[in-house]
């Protein structure tokens, strides 16, 4: 693959731990934007924003609409809002209505995601109890990007990534743990 | 983003033909629209009415040109709830409201008005602050189709507790259901709503001012846009607020890089309420023939 660009990751039930682990294990220097869609259900992604602070090795910030994504740090999808990115790397907002029943959309953002970055991304899918985000991934993986998936075994959810596994395949299948140092080595200079 | 030695993907250069097709065969100009969403939705029409591909969709709308009506439907804002965002209507009734009750008639344009759950919303609460009588809504939108069914105030029952919880947490006084009736699924808001909403078709890309107003709503709608088109309805907006009128955007949208943006005040950064500036605004020069 390209060198990457930018990293999308998509989860769902259970997907606030997992987050932390994630978050906690990525390398400060990662040059590139991490965007990342969770249902959690929270009415305001701002306190989402504040617990992954307090783990991350990255900022954590919501994604704002017409601001670009910045390497080296992660923006959350607000929620009530399916999350998209422009061919200048900005992010763009969808009141469009909901995709597997979520809004934000893993599918959504993944695939809007993959038509700009190709081969320059990398999609992340972990543990949910549903099937947002396999068909974005398939997307992601179509225009060259990299698919990982968290195993299905070791997620606290299995259906979700079972379903990217199912539909778009893997090139990495890995257990939480790992995600974080297989993003830093596939992603630091 | 990547670098482009393999140039503009096929589907790009579909939907650009689209969007030409559209405006060369109807009028109708979405290249202001912002690409990433304009795609999804096109993208959706061409499976929606099994057209195969967005090609073979471009053929179809040279051709039948009775598929217009549908066409506008799936390109423009869809779907809405009633008190969505409860915290805003609050502000409207807590804070705006009062100021407008110094108007002896009120005009307020709901900007993109999608199926009418806001007009209704808005109609609800001006009606609980004793103002209903002397106000007018103007109800616009791209789609007739949209537009009808706002008119019709016809709901499935399906969001009807959300709505109510958001119409309690807005303040309300009574009970939502107090303003509709309900029938099977549906429920039916009651007309008296509407006896002072104007429904009319206006398109925020090409059309002008046609009212003053003290209030203009517009949530949700200019996130479709693209920055210059987004600017453009900012300065479309201050030029039909009176001074001091308010201006109320979706809670997640940001204006600050736009031009037009310096018409308005802040009254509640996180509510997206603005209050336009006492200065003068030089009126839109006509567009280039």
């Amino acid at each position: 693959m390209k060198k990457p660009e930018a990293i999308v990751v998509g989860c769902s039930a259970g997907g606030l731990e997992a987050l932390k682990i994630l978050l906690a294990g990525l390398d400060p220097r990662l040059p590139q934007p991490l965007v990342v869609c969770s249902h959690t259900g929270a009415d305001t992604v701002e306190l989402l924003c504040e617990l992954l602070a307090r783990v991350s090795t990255l900022p954590v910030v919501e994604a704002i609409e017409r601001t670009p994504a910045r390497g080296g740090v992660v923006h959350l999808a607000p929620s009530g809002y399916h999350l998209l990115v422009e061919d200048d790397g900005c992010f763009a907002l969808s009141t469009d209505p909901r995709v597997s029943h979520s809004r934000p959309s893993i599918d959504v953002l993944f695939g809007a995601a993959a038509d700009v970055w190709r081969q320059a991304l990398i999609g992340v899918v972990l543990t949910g109890a549903n099937t947002d985000g396999a068909k974005g991934l398939l997307q992601v993986r179509r225009q060259g990007g990299c698919a990982i998936v968290q195993c299905p075994a070791d997620a606290m959810a299995k259906a979700m990534p079972q379903a990217a596994l199912d539909i778009a395949g893997a090139d990495y299948c890995v257990p939480l743990d790992a995600v974080a140092p297989l993003l830093n080595r596939l992603c630091c200079p | 983003m990547s670098d482009g030695d393999d140039g503009l993907d096929p589907e790009s250069i579909e939907v650009e033909l689209f969007v030409r097709a559209m405006q060369l065969r109807h009028g109708y100009d979405f290249s202001g629209y912002a690409p990433a969403s304009l795609k999804r939705r096109v993208r959706q029409l061409a499976l929606r009415l099994e057209s195969g591909s967005i090609s073979a969709l471009t053929g179809r709308l040279l051709h039948e040109p009775t598929l217009l009506p549908q066409l506008l439907e799936g390109l423009s804002v869809p779907v809405s709830d009633m008190f969505r965002d409860p915290a805003v209507f609050r502000v409207l009734r807590e804070q705006v409201l009062p100021v407008l009750a110094s108007y002896p008639h009120i005009n307020i344009w709901q900007a993109g008005c999608a199926n009418g759950e806001e007009v209704y919303s808005l109609a609800i609460l001006l009606e609980e602050a004793g103002l209903y009588a002397r106000s007018r809504i103007y109800a616009t939108d791209l789609s007739a189709g949209a537009l009808q069914r706002a008119e019709e105030g016809i709901y499935s029952t399906r969001e009807a507790r959300q709505w109510s919880r958001n119409y309690q947490a807005a303040g309300g006084k009574h009970s939502l259901a107090d303003y509709y009736s309900a029938r099977y699924d549906l429920l039916k808001l009651d007309r008296r709503l509407r006896r002072n909403v104007t429904f009319a078709q206006h398109n925020l890309v090409s059309d002008k001012v046609f009212c003053e107003a003290q209030l203009v709503l517009c949530r949700n709608v200019l996130i479709y846009f693209s920055n210059p088109l987004q600017d453009r309805c900012l300065q479309l907006f201050g030029e039909s607020l009176v001074r001091g009128g308010f201006l109320c955007l979706g809670m997640r949208e940001s204006i600050d890089a736009a031009s037009s943006a310096r018409h308005f005040k802040s009254i509640d950064a996180g509510l997206r309420l603005y209050q336009r500036n006492p200065d003068a605004i030089a009126t839109m020069r006509p567009p280039a023939p």
